[in-house]
């Protein structure tokens, strides 16, 4: 598809835009969208990402003033494991190791939020091994949850079985939480 | 003699089974990114890294077996010359980040080739799992018991709060990326997919095309993946997936039917032309190619044109990339000189049906 403008070169921004209902399609080069003004929404992957963790700079593509005043910073957050500093990592857009998680992390969560649709903690797979209680931590709080909904429906003699498994998870909990 | 069979069979083994719905699901993937508790994750890490990280694979893993994926082989990237990198990126074997990070690099493949874990990737490990047709679930399944088969000897990079601790923040959680590969004519053709896209993106997945470049997908072949990794189980976005899946592969056989009904010799005429473009053309561009097939897949699937291979398209667009054209004439050659050895491949690649 050639670009609705120049009619040259081959057209890579595609808007639909919709005003009071009534819909209408632009076709247009990268140049042409820059000049016209359709790309003032439009960025590469990479801008998107670094655009999204620089949140607290309030202008993330300020260009120079920008990165001056956070060189001046006087504390950088930097990870004492890899070396990565804060500035580095919202520059590349990766952690550099396990360790960063922790430096940065009274920063992820606005970052993360944005990128999982509000979310900030996993609730998928454990490992076996490395997960170590974290399979008992989940199994109680879900047969607590299923203990909540058996209370409710009133039937009593199911609830007394499994507040006594709960019973026996926490004990178990406790056993290995001792060995540690 | 196994790096032999990965370079010279365009199809890998597991894409010769028929999976359910597979003349719209070309295939079902899962890839889980994990990395080493203590080592520095590839993008930044030097030598002293990297290196132990592949020679504990080559130790450990090399010709071990898991289930029926018999005989592991560990290719390591420094072995390979930039054609052969290139054809297992063609393959979906490798990722092109694989091929261009290639010092301390490997993939392990299974001789089926429905395995590829990849070391020192963006992440130390990515386990990928193909499944042919729409098997979201069994794929998962399987690569979950990978995943536990690699964790007996593997430390993870795993937090209670974020889960699998990956290089890139779009991964962090269960460090899953689940897609599937589908080919949609009827869906494109009527131009439907231009606004289904902005509502599958609403749902938090992704479309896009896999050849071709930008918004462009060449062949009506479409890529939908998940982008959340964090904060919901595996499961989860396995099924949200699914269902988003089940929805397009209906509009697309609704879509089908309605063009055979409506327009059924105008179909007919195109199905024919793109066959005929592509049994007797002596210069062909990989754009006008994947047209072409795509309208002959069409066409096999709705019964017009009957005595040729079911994945045809499948078979075709990776045998006639670049990186396989070149593979085959074992020499580098130009675009022009490409556009010419595809059409005598596609060619006689047909010629073969016949008979």
């Amino acid at each position: 598809m050639e670009c609705q403008e120049c009619h040259q070169r081959p057209a890579t921004v595609h808007l639909t835009k919709v005003i009071n209902g009534d819909k209408t399609e632009v076709h247009v080069c990268e140049q042409c969208a820059k000049e016209k003004g359709y790309a003032e929404n439009t960025f590469s992957l990479n801008d998107l990402l670094s655009g999204l963790f620089n949140f607290d700079q309030p202008s993330s593509f300020g260009g120079e003033k920008a990165q001056s005043s956070a060189t001046e910073a006087p504390k950088q957050l930097q990870c004492p494991k890899c070396g990565l500093t804060y500035q580095e990592f919202t520059r590349i857009g990766k952690f550099g190791c396990t360790q960063c998680y922790q430096t940065f992390d009274e920063r992820l969560n606005p970052i993360f939020r944005r990128v999982h649709s509000g979310n900030t903690t996993h609730d998928g797979k454990i490992p076996k091994r490395v997960g170590g209680n974290l399979h008992l931590q989940r199994q109680i709080s879900e047969k607590k949850q299923e203990l909540h909904q058996l209370i409710e429906k009133e039937e009593f003699e199911k609830a007394a079985d499994v507040r006594d498994h709960i019973r026996e998870l926490e004990k178990q909990l406790q056993q290995e939480g001792g060995d540690d | 003699m196994s790096l032999q069979q990965f370079m010279n069979e365009a199809i890998s083994p597991w894409m010769k089974q028929e999976g359910p719905d597979s003349d719209i699901v070309l295939s079902s993937r899962i890839r889980l990114a994990r990395n080493f508790d203590k080592v520095t994750f590839p993008v930044i890490a030097k030598e002293d890294d990297l290196k132990p990280i592949l020679e504990f694979f080559t130790q450990e893993y090399a010709h071990q077996s898991f289930k029926d994926y018999k005989n592991l082989e560990l290719v390591k990237m420094t072995d390979l010359k930039p054609i052969e990198k290139r054809v297992l990126v063609e393959k979906h074997l490798i990722s092109p980040h694989l091929a261009e990070h290639s010092d301390y690099s490997a993939a392990l493949i299974s001789q089926n080739e429905q395995v590829s874990i990849m070391i020192n990737e963006e992440d130390h490990i990515r386990i990928q799992l193909y499944y042919p047709g729409f098997q979201l679930s069994q794929a998962l399944k399987r690569a979950s018991e990978l995943d536990d088969w690699l964790e007996e000897k593997v430390n993870y990079a795993f937090d209670q709060s974020r889960g699998y601790l990956t290089t890139c923040p779009t991964n962090v959680g269960t460090g899953m990326r689940a897609s599937v590969m589908m080919h949609l004519p009827a869906l494109a053709m009527t131009q439907q997919i231009n606004r289904m896209i902005p509502a599958i993106n609403q749902l938090g997945l992704v479309v896009r095309g896999i050849y071709g470049e930008g918004s462009e997908s060449l062949g009506n072949i479409f890529q939908i993946s998940n982008q959340i990794t964090l904060g919901k189980s595996e499961e989860d976005i396995v099924e949200d997936l699914q269902s988003v899946v089940k929805q397009l592969v209906d509009q697309e056989r609704r879509a089908r039917q309605a063009l055979k009904e409506r327009s059924s010799i105008q179909l007919e005429d195109r199905v024919f032309r793109s066959f005929g473009v592509l049994k007797h053309s002596r210069i062909i561009e990989s754009k006008e190619a994947a047209k072409c097939l795509s309208d002959v897949q069409l066409g096999i699937d709705l019964g017009y044109i009957k005595n040729v291979t079911k994945n045809i398209l499948n078979e075709l667009m990776i045998l006639t990339q670049p990186g396989f054209l070149q593979q085959y004439a074992q020499e580098t050659l130009s675009p022009d000189q490409r556009d010419i050895r595809r059409a005598s491949l596609i060619r006689e690649r047909l010629q073969l049906e016949k008979q």
